[in-house]
């Protein structure tokens, strides 16, 4: 991609980012925007670590959490007027004490990657988030700590009360934090922690200390998660031991993966997606977590890398023309398993329901007969019987797709 | 001071067997296939809950027999359907997979038994006290933990080393392909070995279930603390994790028994720190209140010091 190709997707995503409010103004959507914001850069320097280090870790949380306790205690003391400078700076605050946690974690738990690197991530994960419950004059117990962002020197005016202001720092800061991320993959740095991650011996024996890259990008991948962290305490003013558990750990692993690790807008729509999931599917759902890990584990079982990765398979085949031979085949696959999908929440719904009446898709169902369980169950199963018939004509598209003739090869070259 | 000492020992092995019956199947899958099995408490969990609905209608004993039984099943096919089609997508895919695993059979568990505690009880017929020392009772119950693991464990050991079959696992796990070339069909042993290490979860969360209560987050609270143990008592070892599994027991066990803190500390040195001191939290520490956090503290330790555990392998 040319550096003008490249500049105008940056822009298009500043763009698409400011211009978000202008579409949806409502308390709610700036709400989910703000977390989606906070989400998308921890989701990115999770990344950072796996997918672009090859770290796996079960307690990203730690670095996020600590961001943000301190960043809350840097609010509590600009509100007592011990520090003075605008609130705009705090989540390089957090990012900072994020980057101080790595600089310290780092320095033993980067020997090695793979399982002994999971495993210590996971200890120290469980250790800290077990001792902010102990001591609770810093992490403030069960309830955490709060603080409040009006304080301080006025932003040109801007004061912080609202929400919306929020939103457009916290882009600015995505942006940017996005942006560096973005060029970090670029640097020798971040080049030779992929080269690190494949296949550390060779990286040695060219004569990178493997461990040493590592620890590099883990410092930066603590860094950003601390703005994370950072953002979150500006956007909600407080935060407690559950932003630096396992769950929250968790849940950012889930996100990247989701989205597709190894490519750098995998994250991102990770973040986005889940997001959405959280904040729209839970209002109108209470097992929104149970659709979430039965998503998740399909996408590890069928989609190795994610949403990301299914996109890109289809350059190939974009570039050399074909993706309108595609389209029929993934409608005869589509619609069956987009009915299978439908019917099976349905039933899953009817079989949780406490109330007789349910409604589902402006359509009535009694759930205290057998009668609509069997009805769903039949679309089910029918829908599944479709899905596998269909399969052959799928996998049979695909692969003629993919076929390179000798006419397609010039014509790519031309 | 002596009551303490000897009930404590008493509950640190009931905890610390019991511990051992979770992870010598997770070390046994993790020799297996090189992967830790992050599901592994969800595992037990599901056999508590089996257990729990199965009590209801047929009572504990039923329960004990048949619970294990559907664990072990469910464990195998997750083996022969997720995590063998996983494998090819290398070593993190796998670790990501039984976590997600994990993640939505606690999902599913409040989905079908709802997220409050089931009241599952231990069987009547062992609701009496098993002896009376210095005037405390030590539950029937607990001696029926302790005597049912030890006796899996020394049928576990005579099967393993001294069957015909144990002695083929024996060889599969480091040489698969030897094995296979003698003609042994080496993804069934896989299949079998998984199902059984999930078995052994299973017996586990039946008994514990009654003592530790039975709720959604059961797995989670042992779950990273088996992890531990297997890790301390390095990869792939079954006497490290028996070491282990006593031994974070007993420690965990002392721990709470024990009324001493900072503040003792403080006193033999002569020591004063005033109660509005910043680190107040610090001085006033006190033993019980870190119990739950000793095992990843030696965890972290174990792995800085000695990346291999007490009984690991040395690394290539």
């Amino acid at each position: 991609m040319t550096v003008i190709k490249k500049s105008t997707v940056w822009i298009c995503y500043l763009l698409g980012l400011l211009a978000l409010p202008q579409f949806f103004d409502s308390v709610l959507a700036i709400s989910i925007f703000n977390q989606m914001a906070i989400a998308i850069v921890f989701a990115l320097s999770y990344n950072m670590l796996l997918g672009q280090g090859g770290m796996l870790s079960f307690g990203h949380a730690v670095y996020f959490g600590l961001g943000g306790f301190l960043a809350v205690h840097a609010l509590v003391m600009i509100e007592f007027e011990i520090l003075s400078f605008s609130i705009i700076w705090i989540p390089l605050v957090g990012g900072f004490i994020g980057l101080l946690a790595a600089l310290f974690i780092g320095t033993f738990s980067t020997h090695k990657a793979g399982t002994v690197f999971a495993m210590i991530s996971l200890g120290i994960g469980e250790l800290i988030a077990a001792s902010s419950l102990i001591f609770v004059s810093f992490f403030g117990g069960e309830a955490g700590i709060s603080g409040d962002r009006t304080f301080g020197p006025p932003f040109f005016g801007i004061e912080w009360f609202q929400n919306l202001e929020i939103y457009y720092l916290a882009v600015a800061w995505v942006f940017i934090a996005t942006l560096f991320m973005y060029f970090f993959t670029l640097t020798p740095a971040g080049k030779m922690a992929n080269a690190v991650r494949d296949n550390p011996e060779r990286a040695e024996f060219i004569g990178y200390s493997a461990r040493r890259v590592r620890y590099i990008t883990f410092c930066a991948a603590g860094f950003f998660a601390g703005i994370a962290g950072g953002l979150f305490a500006l956007n909600y003013e407080f935060i407690t031991e559950e932003n630096l558990n396992a769950a929250t750990s968790g849940r950012v692993l889930l996100s990247a993966y989701i989205g597709g690790l190894g490519y750098f807008i995998g994250p991102i729509i990770g973040a986005v997606v889940l997001t959405l999931m959280n904040s729209l599917l839970s209002n109108y759902s209470d097992l929104w977590m149970l659709y979430l890990g039965i998503m998740f584990l399909l996408t590890v079982l069928f989609l190795p890398r994610g949403f990301a990765g299914f996109i890109m398979m289809h350059q190939m085949v974009w570039a050399h023309g074909k993706i309108k031979s595609l389209v029929l085949p993934y409608l005869i696959t589509g619609v069956p398993s987009f009915i299978f999908v439908i019917a099976s929440v349905g039933l899953i719904e009817l079989s949780h329901t406490d109330e007789a009446e349910f409604y589902y898709l402006g359509l009535n169902f009694d759930s205290t007969t057998a009668i609509d369980f069997i009805l769903i169950s039949i679309a089910v199963l029918a829908a599944l019987f479709c899905i596998r018939k269909s399969l052959p004509q799928l996998r049979a598209a695909w692969e003629s797709a993919n076929e390179i003739s000798d006419d397609d090869e010039k014509e790519a070259q031309s | 001071m002596l009551e303490v000492f000897i009930f404590a020992t008493l509950n640190g092995l009931v905890t610390g067997l019991l511990l051992f019956m979770l992870a010598s199947g997770l070390t046994l899958i993790f020799s297996m296939m090189g992967v830790l099995n992050f599901a592994h408490a969800s595992f037990y969990m599901l056999g508590a809950y089996f257990a729990y609905s199965i009590s209801l209608h047929f009572g504990f004993w039923t329960g004990l027999i048949f619970a294990p039984i559907i664990v072990g099943v469910l464990g195998a096919l997750v083996e022969r359907y997720g995590l063998r089609r996983v494998h090819q997508h290398g070593h993190v895919a796998e670790l990501v997979f039984t976590f997600g695993l994990a993640f939505l059979i606690e999902e599913a568990v409040q989905f079908f038994w709802g997220a409050d505690t089931k009241n599952y009880q231990s069987p009547d017929l062992l609701d009496f006290p098993l002896f009376t020392l210095f005037g405390q009772e030590f539950p029937a119950y607990r001696g029926f933990m302790i005597g049912i693991s030890i006796t899996i464990f020394i049928s576990l050991y005579y099967v393993l080393t001294k069957s015909r079959i144990g002695i083929i696992i024996q060889a599969a796990l480091t040489h698969p392909h030897t094995v296979s070339n003698l003609g042994h069909n080496v993804p069934l042993i896989f299949m079998g070995v998984f199902g059984v290490g999930t078995a052994l979860a299973g017996v586990a969360g039946v008994m514990a279930g009654p003592v530790l209560t039975t709720f959604p987050g059961m797995a989670v609270v042992l779950g990273s603390i088996v992890f531990v143990i297997v890790v301390i008592g390095g990869l792939g070892s079954l006497a490290g994790a028996f070491i282990a599994s006593i031994l974070i027991g007993l420690l965990q066990s002392y721990a709470i028994a024990s009324d001493l803190g900072m503040p003792d500390l403080l006193n033999i040195l002569g020591i004063e720190f005033s109660r509005d001191h910043p680190l107040t939290d610090l001085w006033t520490l006190t033993l019980p209140q870190i119990a739950p956090i000793l095992p990843f503290l030696l965890l972290v330790l174990v792995l800085i010091f000695r990346p291999t555990g007490l009984m690991g392998k040395r690394e290539q």
